[in-house]
């Protein structure tokens, strides 16, 4: 049983800090221009960190404790595909939802 | 006219983020179901959902002190994963800084991973979007995300146990975040940062407390950067 003064502690403390992330630089820096380098920098932003998340999750799935996954891979790859020629997002994700639910059916 | 203007741009992101209507939901759901396992009322969870608004951070905290491990643990560990939202923040600020400061800390509380990443492409795709477009897209992005992040953490917690989760549901915020990632490849400087994340990634997964995703991150950035500097030279 978790205890409830640790429960509140951690939602509390867990909260402020996340909102101080969110807000450190749409709060601080606001409308002041930032240097061109670090401009450049977080063009790459989103296509940085979001395969990074990714990444280790295609290749080591905690729903089979770590173990490489054909079908969770071949999904990763499908909804990619469809992303990356297609252009479409919603495309992609539908195409990694067929091969995950083509997997389910078929028992794999 | 600027009003008309604004609203299409709203309704443009309500449709963006349409698709993530139906990660957002099962997620949360899953949240409450977990949250309620463990032991937490409804408005403990409530709260969670409320007060933290980051499905993953949320998750990581719980199963640590589901486990026993320290408050603080727990809490080091759910502040980590959440490092990247200070990535967003600075990606955002070019475009959403000069809004007065109310609609700031309502866009950073509101800020998580399929928000910013829908914003960041709409706003690179359209550069001619004014201010308040661009505060209009945010928000209508987030309608079919954070709300609903809401209601399935309380349908969750409400239907408590007799919800089947199945076991492929844990592949569904992957793909939603793969399929972003595709379209977003646009120039050779944007493949290069993608490649490079995910080799540092990988390569320091092994680090604790998730820091590898800051290395992987970090290096991917740096990568594009300098790809961009180099073909621009």
């Amino acid at each position: 049983m978790i205890d409830k003064t640790e429960l509140w502690f951690v939602i509390i403390v867990l909260g402020v800090c996340s909102f101080a992330l969110r807000f450190l630089f749409l709060g601080l820096v606001g409308d002041r221009t930032l240097p061109d380098w670090a401009l450049r920098h977080l063009r790459y932003t989103a296509v940085s960190i979001l395969p990074a998340l990714v990444a280790p999750l295609v290749i080591w799935p905690a729903a089979t404790e770590g173990q490489t996954d054909p079908v969770r891979l071949l999904a990763a790859f499908a909804a990619f595909a469809v992303g990356y020629w297609g252009k479409s997002v919603i495309g992609a994700m539908l195409a990694g939802a067929v091969v995950m639910l083509g997997g389910a059916l078929l028992g794999l | 006219m600027a009003d008309e203007q604004a609203m299409s741009s709203f309704w443009r992101g309500v449709k963006t983020g349409f698709p993530f209507l139906f990660v957002a939901v099962p997620f949360a759901m899953l949240f409450g179901v977990l949250a309620t396992e463990a032991g937490l009322t409804l408005f403990e969870t409530m709260s969670f959902s409320f007060v933290v608004i980051a499905g993953a951070a949320q998750f990581t905290a719980l199963s640590l002190l589901n486990e026993n491990a320290p408050a603080i643990v727990a809490l080091i560990s759910a502040i980590a994963v959440n490092m990247r939202l200070v990535m967003y923040s600075a990606a955002l600020t070019p475009y959403l800084g000069p809004l007065p400061l109310w609609k700031r800390v309502l866009l950073a509380y509101f800020l998580v991973d399929q928000t910013y990443a829908s914003s960041q492409l709409e706003f690179e795709a359209r550069p001619a979007m004014t201010l308040t477009q661009r505060f209009a897209f945010f928000l209508g992005v987030m309608i079919p995300i954070c709300p609903p992040w809401f209601l399935g953490t309380w349908f969750g917690a409400w239907a408590g146990e007799a919800i089947d989760m199945d076991s492929g549901l844990d592949f569904a915020l992957p793909i939603a975040f793969i399929a972003m990632i595709g379209p977003a490849l646009r120039t050779p400087a944007h493949r290069v940062a993608a490649l490079v994340s995910v080799i540092f990634a990988l390569g320091f997964a092994w680090l604790p407390f998730n820091f590898g995703l800051i290395v992987g991150g970090l290096a991917g950035m740096a990568a594009g950067a300098e790809a961009e500097r180099r073909m621009s030279a």
